[in-house]
Formats: C-alpha cells, sequence, structure tokens
C-alpha cells in the first residue's frame, strides 16, 4: 500500500518544478508547459485525496474533472494569446511582452 | 515493500525526471516531447490510485489535446527563437531557490501531519456514479454546466484571438 504522503509529495515536487519553468524560461510556450506541470500536480493532489479520503463521495472526481475543464480553457486562451503576439511582435519572449497596446 | 510501492517509485521517478527535462531542455520541441512523458505517468498515478476515468481523460485531454497544442503553437513561433539562444532569463538562480524553498517547505509540511491510511472501497461502479453525479439536478449539474459555459467561451475568445485579422 502505497501511504497518501508519498503521492502528496510526489504533487508537490511536480508543482515546484512547475514554479522554475513558469520563473525562468524566457519563451512563453515553455512558460506555459511550467503552468500545465502545475495544474497536473494539483490534479494528482484532488484524485489522491478523494481516493484516500473519501472514495464512495464522488464529489472529489467531480472537482478533478473541473479542473481539466479549466486547464484545457487556459492552455487554448494562453496559446492563442502567444499566437497573436508572435504575429505582431514577432517575438516569443515573455520579457518583450510589456505593453498593453502596440 | 510490496509491488504497489514499487510501481509508485518507478512511476514517481520517470515523472519527475521528465518533469525536470521539461523545464532545462535547450530545444523546446524537446521539451515539449517530455512533458508528454510526464503527462503520461501521471496518467499511471491515476490508475495506480483507482481511478480509472481520469486516467482516460488524462490521455485523452492533455496528451491528446494539450500537449499537440503547445507543440502546434511552438512549431507556429518557431523562427522567432532560435535553440541556440539562452532559454532561460537571469532570475533563474532566485527561481531556483524559491522552487527549491517551496518545495522543502512544503515536504516538511506533509511529513509532519498523519494522513489517513488507504481505505477500502469498492470502486467499479465510479465513472457510473461520476456520469449521473454529472447530470443530476441535485448533485453537480451546475458546475458541469458552468464548466461547458467557461470552455465554449474561451474557445471562441481563442479563435478570436489567434484569428487573421482582416
Amino acid at each position: 500500500m502505497v501511504p497518501l504522503s508519498w503521492y502528496l509529495t510526489l504533487a508537490a515536487a511536480l508543482f515546484c518544478i512547475g514554479i522554475y519553468g513558469v520563473l525562468a524560461r524566457r519563451n512563453a510556450v515553455a512558460v506555459l508547459m511550467g503552468v500545465e506541470l502545475m495544474m497536473n500536480a494539483v490534479i494528482v493532489n484532488l484524485v489522491a485525496f478523494w481516493r484516500y479520503v473519501q472514495p464512495t463521495a464522488i464529489g472529489g472526481q467531480v472537482f478533478a474533472v473541473i479542473v481539466f475543464a479549466v486547464a484545457a480553457a487556459e492552455a487554448s486562451v494562453g496559446l492563442a494569446l502567444i499566437i497573436s503576439i508572435y504575429r505582431r511582435r514577432n517575438s516569443v519572449v515573455a520579457d518583450d511582452m510589456s505593453l498593453m497596446k502596440w | 515493500m510490496n509491488l504497489s510501492q514499487i510501481i509508485f517509485l518507478v512511476v514517481g521517478a520517470v515523472t519527475i525526471i521528465s518533469a525536470v527535462l521539461v523545464v532545462t531542455l535547450r530545444n523546446l520541441v524537446h521539451s515539449a516531447l517530455w512533458l508528454i512523458v510526464t503527462l503520461f505517468s501521471v496518467a499511471v498515478l491515476f490508475v495506480l490510485l483507482e481511478a480509472g476515468f481520469m486516467a482516460v481523460v488524462q490521455v485523452v485531454l492533455y496528451i491528446g489535446a494539450i500537449a499537440i497544442l503547445i507543440i502546434f503553437a511552438m512549431m507556429l513561433t518557431r523562427r522567432a527563437m532560435s535553440d541556440e539562444a539562452s532559454q532561460t532569463n537571469g532570475q533563474w538562480p532566485a527561481s531556483l531557490l524559491i522552487a527549491a524553498a517551496a518545495f522543502v517547505s512544503l515536504a516538511g509540511l506533509l511529513n509532519a501531519n498523519a494522513w489517513p491510511a488507504l481505505p477500502a472501497a469498492d470502486l467499479s461502479g465510479t465513472v457510473r456514479q461520476l456520469g449521473l453525479a454529472l447530470v443530476n439536478l441535485n448533485a453537480f449539474v451546475l458546475p458541469f454546466e458552468v464548466a461547458s459555459v467557461l470552455l465554449i467561451v474561451a474557445l471562441v475568445g481563442a479563435i478570436y484571438v489567434a484569428g487573421e485579422k482582416r
């Protein structure tokens, strides 16, 4: 039997790797990949708590499904913004995106 | 140490190593491919947690949609950044410090608590239960509909933002 704390520690490690990716990467698409890693860590946590705390209540899985939907929405809007900025400014470096209007 | 613990340790090691490669590799297409490895091993973790539906959604939605979308965006914007240029900004040592400090404090907090042991449960009907709960008026139909409206709004917005302006 795997203890719950192993899952939580793994999710924490995944989340922190995601934090590093978000803070340190220059390319905006790579920043988005870091965000996806963090989202996945959160979903691992939700599903682990569902299984270990209340496996008969379905609410935990519903919560995870909603987070999946939000992650999909976030990825599509984020990538659309990056492509739009690339069309206008010819750059995908996050440091260059410092203006609200060009 | 029993079989499920060994499987967990192997899958966890694959997850962490591939995630580290995602955020450190210089070639972004390679790091996107390692992202797929990470997402797939998280799907294996869902199988270990007996959440089969989550594992399928992870493969179909994360690998099949989001990872492919990321690779698409990367290929569309490839010319803007060469693979030789530095992929990290000037604050990467501070970022490393922040991430390490966050992990150390989180791990300390996690292991200071006593967590519940794995309860025995019959989970054979979970997918059916989940489907019924999502359309049951007394359960989760409102969050489900709000999530679908959110997805529609996000996708229409994405098409509008990324589309060619004439």
